[in-house]
C-alpha cells in the first residue's frame, strides 16, 4: 500500500489510465448494474405487498419501504457485491496474467513503479464512479418497483409514488455513499492485491481472481455491518 | 560494463547463486549457459534488481547498483532493457504502443519524434508496418522481435536477454541470434543472453559463463570451450550425438 502511493512518473500516463478505468468500471458495469437494479425493485416491491396483509397499513408504505431498502442496502451493497464478481475478477486476472508473463517485471526494469501504476488508476477510478452507479441503480430499482407493482396490479402509481415521497430521509443516501465509497476501495485492492501476488500459471491466476472474489465479498459484508451499526445507531 | 562480486542469493536457505564473480565487457556478447536450475535466471533478475542479492556487488560501469533504493536505482534503469522469455509484451497495446511505452513515460519528445524512433526501432528488427497489430496478432519470433524493439528504442546501454530462442524454430532463432550481434555492435551495447542454445553459444557468443549448481563453474570464449576438458561443460554443451561429433571434427 505503502509502495502505491507514490508520486507518479507521468501524470498524463496515470491520468490516461484512470480514464480508461472509469470508463470500463462504469460505463461497462452498466448492463448488469441496469438488469440487477430493475428486477431487484421488482422483487422488493411485490414481496412488500404480498407481505403486508393489515388493512390498517395503507399501500403507500410499500413504496417507502421500496425506497428505503433499496437505498440503504440494495443498491449499494448488492451492486458492489455484483461488481465485486464483475469487476474484482477482471482486476485480479488482468494484473495475475501480467504478473505471470512477466509483464510486470517488464514493468519495473522500465523504472516504473508497477504496483502503483497498475493499483492507483483503477482504485480512484473506483472510488469516482462507483457513486454514480449506485445512484443510477437507486433510481433503476425503484423504477424497476413501480414498473413491477403497476404492472401487476397489485398497488396503484400514485399511491407507489406517494409513498416514495414520505418521509425521505437525506442522509441515508450520504449513509449510502460512504458504504460505496468503503466498498469500491475493498473491492479494488484485495482484488488488485491478489492479482499483484500471483505466482505460477494459469491455475493460479484463476484461483486469484476467484479468491479476489470471495475476499472482497466477505469484507463488503463485514464493512456492511460494521458501518450500519456505527452510523445508524 | 557489469561487474559482479562474489554475489549469493538463496531461497528458504537454499543457495542459488554462491559467490559468483564475474564481468562483462561492453561492445561484447556475454552468454550465460547451464542446465535447468543453475541459476542462470536469479542471477539475470539479481542484475537488473528485480530480485536483492544476498552477499556480494553488482557494479554498472563501476557504479554500485547493488543495495540502491527504487529512487536511486530510476537512472541505471532507464539503461537497462531486457528482453523476456515470453515477450512480456503488453496485451492490451499495439505494437506501437508498446515500443513507444518506455518513451511515453520517460521523455519528452514531440509525438513525431517518437514515432519516429519507434518505426527505426521496429525497422531495426525487420517489422516495418506491423505498427497497428496486438501482440495476440504475432507469432512468437515476432513477439520477441518486438520486445527486441521495446528494449532498445530508449538507447539503452545494456541489454538483457532470457532464453531468447526458447520455443522458436531454429531458423527463427538464427534470425534473433543475428539481431543480438548486429545490435550489439551497432550501439555498442553490454549483452548478456540467457540461453540453452548451443547454436548461439557456437555462433554469437564473444564470452561464456557456465553455471552449475549456482555456481561459477566455467568462464571463457568459444574457442576456449571447444577445447576445455571440464566434464560437466562437456556433458553440458556436446551432450548430444551431433554435438559430440562437431568437437571431434
Amino acid at each position: 500500500m505503502k509502495e502505491m502511493m507514490t508520486k507518479p512518473e507521468k501524470f498524463s500516463i496515470y491520468w490516461k489510465q484512470f480514464v480508461r478505468e472509469l470508463d470500463n468500471f462504469g460505463y461497462g458495469s452498466m448492463g448488469i448494474v441496469a438488469l440487477t437494479s430493475v428486477f431487484m425493485g421488482a422483487v422488493i416491491t411485490i414481496q412488500t405487498v404480498y407481505n403486508l396483509v393489515n388493512p390498517l397499513v395503507p399501500l403507500e408504505a410499500v413504496g417507502i419501504v421500496a425506497r428505503d431498502s433499496i437505498i440503504l442496502e440494495f443498491s449499494p451493497t448488492m451492486m458492489s457485491l455484483v461488481l465485486a464478481g464483475k469487476i474484482g475478477s477482471s482486476i485480479a486476472s488482468e494484473i495475475g496474467t501480467m504478473r505471470v508473463t512477466e509483464q510486470i517485471d517488464a514493468l519495473e526494469i522500465m523504472g516504473i513503479n508497477s504496483s502503483a501504476y497498475l493499483v492507483l488508476p483503477k482504485v480512484f477510478a473506483a472510488l469516482a464512479i462507483f457513486p454514480f452507479v449506485v445512484i443510477i441503480s437507486m433510481f433503476l430499482g425503484i423504477f424497476g418497483g413501480w414498473a413491477a407493482g403497476t404492472a401487476a396490479g397489485v398497488i396503484s402509481s400514485s399511491e407507489y409514488i406517494m409513498g416514495i415521497q414520505d418521509s425521505f430521509v437525506p442522509f441515508n443516501i450520504t449513509f449510502a455513499m460512504i458504504k460505496t465509497i468503503t466498498f469500491a476501495f475493498i473491492i479494488t485492492t484485495v482484488s488488485a492485491y491478489q492479482g499483484y501476488h500471483t505466482e505460477g500459471g494459469a491455475l493460479e491466476v484463476g484461483k486469484s481472481s476467484t479468491n479476489a472474489v470471495v475476499y472482497s465479498s466477505i469484507l463488503i459484508l463485514i464493512f456492511d455491518y460494521v458501518l450500519t451499526q456505527l452510523i445508524l445507531t | 560494463m557489469i561487474e559482479l562480486k562474489n554475489i549469493s542469493k538463496s531461497f528458504n536457505g537454499r543457495n542459488i547463486l554462491e559467490n559468483v564473480s564475474s564481468s562483462f565487457e561492453k561492445g561484447h556478447i556475454n552468454l550465460v549457459i547451464g542446465g535447468s536450475g543453475s541459476g542462470k535466471t536469479v542471477m539475470m533478475k539479481c542484475m537488473v534488481g528485480l530480485v536483492e542479492i544476498d552477499k556480494g556487488e553488482i557494479l554498472y560501469d563501476e557504479q554500485l547498483f547493488s543495495g540502491l533504493s527504487r529512487k536511486e536505482r530510476t537512472p541505471f534503469r532507464q539503461q537497462i532493457g531486457m528482453v523476456f522469455q515470453g515477450g512480456a509484451l503488453f496485451d492490451s497495446l499495439t505494437v506501437e504502443q508498446n515500443v513507444m511505452f518506455p518513451l511515453n513515460m520517460f521523455t519528452r519528445m514531440p509525438i513525431e519524434e517518437k514515432r519516429e524512433r519507434v518505426n527505426f526501432c521496429l525497422q531495426r528488427v525487420n517489422l516495418a508496418n506491423s505498427n497497428k497489430l496486438t501482440p495476440s496478432e504475432l507469432s512468437g519470433g515476432m513477439k520477441k522481435r518486438v520486445a527486441i524493439a521495446r528494449a532498445i528504442a530508449p538507447n539503452p546501454s545494456f541489454l538483457f536477454f532470457d532464453e531468447p530462442n526458447s520455443g522458436l524454430d531454429p531458423q527463427t532463432s538464427i534470425v534473433i541470434d543475428n539481431l543480438i550481434k548486429e545490435i550489439t555492435e551497432e550501439f555498442n551495447i553490454t549483452t548478456i543472453v540467457n540461453t540453452h542454445d548451443m547454436n548461439s553459444v557456437l555462433e554469437i557468443g564473444d564470452k561464456i559463463l557456465f553455471l552449475f549448481k549456482g555456481k561459477k563453474w566455467w568462464e571463457g570464449s568459444v574457442d576456449d570451450i571447444l577445447r576445455t576438458d571440464n566434464k560437466e561443460i562437456n556433458e553440458f554443451i556436446f551432450a548430444s550425438k551431433l554435438a559430440k561429433a562437431i568437437k571431434k571434427v
